[in-house]
């Protein structure tokens, strides 16, 4: 009796194994995307509208940039829909995409305690901004991730002529984590916060956290897509993967980015050519 | 007459027969201790041999030597002629220790454990078995929420199932009440009856009176006195011997 | 802290609303782990008994390997495992990354070690005590072991149980290799983690609520079947 159960739970797993294996078989593309993106709930919004025309299933899987590309260059993906521009050209350069597209914009802002230690409010220039964090040694929290919106980071800390990682463990703190998991621990510590609106909209931890820089040309913030090359890791599946870029550099998809709305705000701005 | 019957009335010819269990030479130390010395002994085919002896005069430790549950260091222990091996141990004999170690089933699953490693499983055997020992009743009950002479007596059908012919049993009785001993020595009346040899380690005198059909003494790891019952209680062999049946002699 | 207080109230309202979502995702944190403690259980039991009962040179070293691989990071188990299983890797033919069973694979791989190292330690236990009865009746390693397993299996339930605590609660390696998809890949601990990034942390401590009601529940099954099992003297 016993033996017989033991072979029934053998076979029964073995079962679930199979039957697991198969829906991950469905007609469907992986998409390597950035936790922004994902996490603003755009995807939710308009993916659906996708897969009824298509049937294509779309699934996201929500990195930072920096990893995405890692991914995508693994073969682990096939669409690549992330914000960092020179790493996305690199990238298609390097044989590994086909061509990258724009897609949509938004910004970046720095957020901030109520009191502003550094006294940034209102301001609309990010590097004079920094410059201050970084005089009046008020905490900052950074990714420290190499994702798309650390990149940006590091490029303004550049125009700035400041090294912050000198300082890094003191008022410098790379939390090596994602955009919410960053602002989460920024707004645990006080710290000022790089992040992009889509993600700050949405963030429901915001304490007393404000909007404190922003409207500056320096922090702007393209979004761009690109199908991974099907010559470098032929199990992509081209075909379905186009289509989803097609749709989404389309009027259809275009729309759909601009209607998408969260507390009567646009999180996402079309700009596809 | 039964064949059994026509065995024990044959225990006046044993000497012409060969043993059925020898050792030769038997040396075991542990601990830096020499608990057996040298040690020669010949056990007859039939009847009971009670192993007697002080605490610690290494009486535990000469059974499972001459089961071969334990290897000594120098020595041999023969069984029908041939040096013990593992298969004959497996297919020949059995052993019943002081604490009985009973599987965590039913009363009914330790028999048949036994009976299908012998290829013998057989539901009519099981039942028989635990009819001779007074358990039918309890055929389907946890073996281990028995009572101690209860499981004592299931440890001894157990070692029945295996159907051996010499069945080895270490102070079987030293943890049970009076009434439960007398149970168990019963069933070991019985079962050498029944034509099995039983070698049994006990330090109770009155038990070896009831049982033996010969005594081994042993003290300090040597063998003082191998003597049929009768000439054990009247005439023993060495003098320290009385000394311990009238409880001067310790270790 | 309010967070404690709607945590609480969130987490009653999901589970009476029988959210679609949220039982989806339950029920894919069961399989994914009930699965890998089953594919554990049937090499790590054996394996510990194993390595419990048989006597060979080199048994002191397989016993120290096992108990550190007790202390693996899931972050370490589930890049391993990606990197297996990614296109890239020497698996990527099997097309399993970002699937379940990619995440099965990761959690077996994390708790057999545990579910080994626990059954060497109970088994050795027991193999004590029948060590005797085992000679004296000539059984076979086989045989040994699979008495063993056996008469063992109340307390292996809980070895399983171990397992299971460790795979359900684990967040880490599925991460990485499940990906956290939406309705394919999105378990329990995945969940918390994605609603913590949104900083929705009430929504996150609720989950977390109801995931250790869960694990409660588990608990409490294995443990009457235990106490049953000591009523009846076979623990």
């Amino acid at each position: 009796m016993i033996k017989r159960q033991f072979v029934q739970s053998i076979i029964a797993g073995m079962a679930l194994c199979f039957s697991v294996a198969a829906v991950a078989a469905d007609e469907s593309i992986i998409v390597q995307s950035t936790t922004s993106t994902a996490n603003s709930g755009l995807y939710d919004a308009i993916l659906p509208q996708f897969t009824e025309k298509t049937g294509i299933q779309v699934n996201v899987v929500a990195v930072g940039t920096g990893q995405a590309i890692k991914n995508a260059m693994n073969g682990d993906g096939d669409v690549l829909f992330v914000h960092a521009k020179p790493s996305e050209e690199k990238f298609v350069a390097e044989g590994y995409g086909v061509e990258r597209f724009d897609v949509m914009y938004n910004d970046f802002i720095i957020v901030g305690p109520a009191d502003d230690p550094a006294g940034v409010a209102g301001s609309h220039d990010a590097v004079a901004s920094l410059k201050k964090i970084a005089e009046s040694q008020s905490a900052f929290a950074s990714r420290g991730d190499n994702s798309g919106t650390h990149k940006k980071e590091v490029a303004l800390w550049k125009a700035a002529a400041i090294d912050p990682t000198a300082d890094s463990g003191k008022w410098y703190r790379e939390t090596g984590s994602g955009m919410g998991a960053t602002l989460n621990a920024g707004v645990g510590m006080g710290a000022y916060v790089l992040t992009d609106r889509a993600t700050w909209i949405s963030f429901k931890n915001k304490g007393d956290y404000n909007i404190l820089v922003e409207g500056s040309d320096a922090l702007f913030n393209q979004y761009g897509i690109m199908l991974v090359n099907p010559e470098k890791h032929p199990n992509v599946n081209a075909e379905a993967g186009q289509t989803f870029i097609d749709w989404i550099l389309s009027e259809e998809g275009q729309n759909a980015i601009a209607a998408y709305q969260l507390d009567g705000q646009q999180l996402f701005f079309p700009n596809a050519k | 007459m039964t064949e059994a019957a026509v065995r024990l009335a044959d225990i006046g010819g044993c000497a012409a027969v060969a043993p059925l269990l020898s050792a030769r030479g038997l040396r075991f130390s542990a601990g830096g201790q020499t608990l057996i010395r040298d040690l020669d002994l010949h056990f007859s085919n039939h009847g009971i041999s009670v192993v007697m002896g002080p605490n610690g005069a290494g009486k535990s430790v000469l059974l499972r030597l001459l089961h071969g549950v334990l290897k000594a260091d120098a020595g041999e222990v023969h069984y029908a002629g041939r040096v013990l091996d593992e298969e004959t141990r497996r297919r020949e004999q059995a052993m019943v220790f002081q604490r009985p170690v009973l599987l965590r089933r039913s009363v009914e699953a330790n028999i048949n454990y036994v009976l299908k490693l012998h290829g013998k499983a057989d539901a009519g055997r099981c039942q028989a078995l635990l009819e001779q020992v007074g358990l039918a009743a309890k055929l389907r009950q946890p073996a281990r929420a028995l009572s101690g002479g209860e499981q004592q007596r299931l440890a001894f059908a157990r070692a029945l199932a295996a159907e051996p012919r010499l069945l080895f049993l270490d102070e079987p009785t030293a943890n049970l009440d009076p009434n439960a001993s007398a149970m168990l020595e019963d069933l070991m009346l019985g079962a050498a009856a029944d034509g099995i040899k039983l070698i049994c380690v006990s330090h109770d005198a009155g038990q070896a009176r009831r049982l033996a059909t010969e005594v081994v003494f042993i003290h300090r790891g040597e063998v003082l006195a191998q003597q049929s019952a009768d000439a054990f209680f009247d005439r023993p062999a060495d003098p320290r011997i009385e000394d311990y049946l009238s409880g001067r002699l310790v270790l | 802290m309010q967070d404690f207080g709607s945590a609480f109230t969130l987490a009653f309202q999901l589970v009476l609303n029988a959210d679609a979502d949220l039982i989806e995702i339950i029920l894919l944190s069961l399989k994914v782990s009930l699965t890998a403690v089953l594919l554990s259980a049937l090499i790590g039991l054996p394996l510990g008994a194993l390595l419990a009962t048989a006597r060979f040179p080199g048994r002191q070293f397989c016993l120290l390997l096992v108990n550190a691989l007790m202390g693996l990071p899931p972050v370490v188990v589930g890049l391993m495992v990606y990197l297996m299983l990614s296109n890239a890797g020497p698996l990527g033919w099997l097309r399993l990354l970002y699937s379940p069973a990619a995440m099965i694979i990761a959690q077996t791989i994390l708790i057999t070690p545990i579910i080994a190292a626990l059954t060497a330690q109970v088994i050795s236990d027991y193999e004590r005590e029948y060590r005797e009865l085992f000679r004296s009746m000539g059984l076979g390693l086989r045989q040994r072991i699979l008495t063993l397993l056996f008469d063992a299996r109340y307390s292996l339930m809980t070895v399983s149980l171990a397992g299971f605590g460790r795979a359900v609660a684990e967040v880490g390696a599925v991460m990485i290799v499940g990906g956290n998809i939406d309705h394919l890949t999105r378990v329990m601990t995945t969940s918390i983690a994605l609603e913590t990034s949104k900083g929705d942390l009430a929504l996150a401590l609720a989950l977390g609520v109801v995931l250790m009601s869960l694990a409660l529940l588990v608990n409490a099954l294995v443990m009457t079947t235990r106490l049953t099992a000591k009523r009846m003297a076979h623990d």
